[in-house]
């Protein structure tokens, strides 16, 4: 380490064909610093001529310790990480963090704060795949859409700092509830989004969905076969595109997803078109379930009352003498989680994210694992990639839906 | 065999694996030499086609076994989910890569390397993944501290590196 080492070919030889080593074909560096790689991500493209014969994506430029760092703050302190990891899926990665604890301690979340937990992870689901959606169309010269989906994003995130008072770090999903309930112009600001979102994607789609242009840069690129998606652990949206029925909403229902209609739509053909057009139907489906979840959204409480694990309201602090030790407890040294460990996913926009946590009997993690379907997915690159062209592999980062941050943790 | 009970009860008779159970789930833990025979049947015979996860836990200072490798199988046909843990000594952690079965094990494996230094048999790309190429230590091992260290400068990078006990290649991993 006191003098720098040099990178050689040496290192990645047995990742490129012979003629790379020969000089025949030539090795290109793209990022980490490139827009469509959407954040720092380098790929190392063996080319010959426009043709890509191998890609290797290099990671890592994000790594901040997430994991390392989640060990040293009680279970509480600690769900301020998981924001932090997917920027466009804040509240599911809350969502998925706060199962795996519910878990752990064996906590039951009241109906109403479930229901809200699905309310504002399907909104964070539509901001995301709008925010895909603008910039994968951007990377293919449709400047366009990226503003008309910013637009209808901005009112999400509206929302999103309505409940919480922060646009995209919420923490509003806690262990055992929700922080607070949601003020009264909540459901109306709702329900006025829900109002213009169908015809606002219909908008979309006649921009891109049967325009030649779109279609000669989508159709038949990256294509994946259903059992070599599988394989590859891609999931979400884009194993969904090669026709594999794979929702963790339908396949393992948590937060009661299970009491809401809803499709999930396969595609077969498996190229970039495939995952654009699965993508755009998954919009339309969470409309349909914050609807839902908006008409039987039920009166209660919005977090647990067992405040071994949940601190008490605050107006209880005043008055009893209970909810004044719990609080006091609960700020001061968090509270003690079983040993032992759980593995609880939920479906994120980009596909399965998962978390392993294990306790070991005190206030804070022993082990916090984050599987981050972006991590999964990114690893399939080079054989979407392999035989296409260099503008192509543009099309294809963009369609398997990556968020760096996500991947490096 | 159809609920998830029954495979893990047949799967603990056939490898001579463990039961446990935490929280409503049942864990399976294989030993280290038969996982890759395990993951094997998993994939062709029991139809759990999905490899969800790969990782690794450290339980220094404890030795053998230091490491528990924790894996997640899923079946899409079968609608099932299946925990598995496999221990692996301190003293030169070793397990077998699953890469050839499930081609996802390929970086999730390479990211237990990078974090936890340990190295997996058969994996045809075994490099660091997510530190720098040329990072000494592990960052999740227990014995790596989170911060509190002595600044290192150029000048005197190797006077301070001799008094770290932290971060160094112990077993050349």
């Amino acid at each position: 380490m006191s003098q720098l080492q040099s990178v050689t070919l040496d290192e990645i030889k047995h990742l490129v064909s012979d003629r790379a080593l020969e000089g025949e074909t030539m090795l290109l560096n793209m990022g980490p610093q490139h827009p469509s790689t959407h954040g720092v991500l380098r790929v190392l493209l063996e080319l010959d001529g426009e043709t890509i014969v191998n890609s290797i994506p290099d990671i890592g430029f994000l790594h901040t310790g997430v994991e390392k760092n989640m060990e040293a703050k009680t279970y509480t302190k600690a769900e301020v990480m998981t924001d932090r990891m997917d920027y466009l899926n804040t509240v599911g990665n809350n969502l998925a963090y706060c199962l795996a604890v519910e878990k752990l301690v064996g906590l039951d979340v009241p109906i109403r704060a479930q229901y809200l937990r699905v309310i504002l992870a399907e909104l964070q689901r539509l901001a995301s795949h709008m925010v895909w959606l603008g910039t994968s169309a951007l990377d293919l010269a449709a400047m366009s859409n990226f503003m008309y989906t910013f637009r209808e994003r901005e009112i999400i995130l509206g929302i999103l700092e309505m409940v919480s008072g922060q646009r995209m770090m919420t923490t509003y999903i806690r262990p055992g509830g929700v922080w607070r309930d949601v003020p009264a112009e909540f459901v109306p600001a709702v329900r006025d989004l829900l109002k213009i979102l169908p015809k606002r994607i219909d908008e979309y789609e006649s921009l891109l969905t049967k325009n030649p242009l779109f279609i000669d840069r989508t159709a038949g690129i990256g294509i994946i076969s259903g059992a070599d998606a599988i394989r590859w652990g891609l999931t979400g949206a884009s194993l969904r595109g090669s026709g594999v029925n794979y929702d963790l909403r339908r396949f393992a229902p948590y937060s009661s997803y299970e009491h809401f209609d809803f499709e999930v739509p396969l595609r077969t053909d498996g190229d970039v078109r495939a995952r654009y057009l699965v993508r755009i139907e998954e919009m339309r489906q969470s409309i349909r379930i914050v609807q839902q979840a908006l008409d039987k959204l039920p009166e209660g409480a919005i977090r647990s009352s067992n405040h071994k694990f949940v601190p008490p309201l605050r107006s209880e602090i005043g008055t009893s003498m209970e909810a004044l030790i719990h609080h006091f407890k609960l700020w001061t040294e968090g509270f003690d989680a079983p040993a032992g460990s759980v593995y609880v996913a939920v479906e994120s926009p980009r596909g399965e994210l998962g978390v392993y946590l294990e306790g070991d009997g005190g206030p804070k993690p022993y082990r916090v694992h984050f599987r981050t379907p972006s991590f999964d997915n990114l690893q399939v690159l080079p054989v979407l990639a392999k035989g296409t062209l260099v503008a192509d592999l543009v099309a294809i980062i963009g369609s398997v839906d990556i968020v760096l941050g996500d991947i490096d943790r | 065999m159809s609920t998830i009970d029954e495979v893990i009860t047949h799967l603990a008779e056939k490898f001579g694996a463990v039961i446990s159970e935490f929280a409503g789930e049942k864990s399976l833990t294989v030993p280290a030499e038969k996982m890759l025979a395990f993951a094997q049947y998993l994939s062709d015979e029991a139809g759990f086609e999905l490899l969800s996860c790969v990782t690794a836990i450290d339980y220094w200072p404890q030795e053998t076994p230091r490491f528990h490798l924790a894996y997640r199988f899923n079946s899409i046909s079968r609608n099932l989910s299946l925990n598995v843990r496999v221990p692996v000594p301190g003293v030169r952690p070793v397990a077998d890569s699953l890469e050839k079965i499930y081609y996802n094990a390929n970086w999730q494996e390479r990211e237990v390397f990078d974090l936890f230094g340990i190295k997996f048999e058969g994996h045809s790309d075994l490099r660091r993944i997510l530190m720098p190429h040329d990072w000494q230590g592990h960052p999740l091992r227990k014995d790596y501290p989170l911060g509190y260290e002595e600044p290192q400068f150029t000048f005197n990078f190797d006077e301070i590196d001799l008094r770290k006990p932290y971060a160094k290649n112990r077993d050349g991993a």
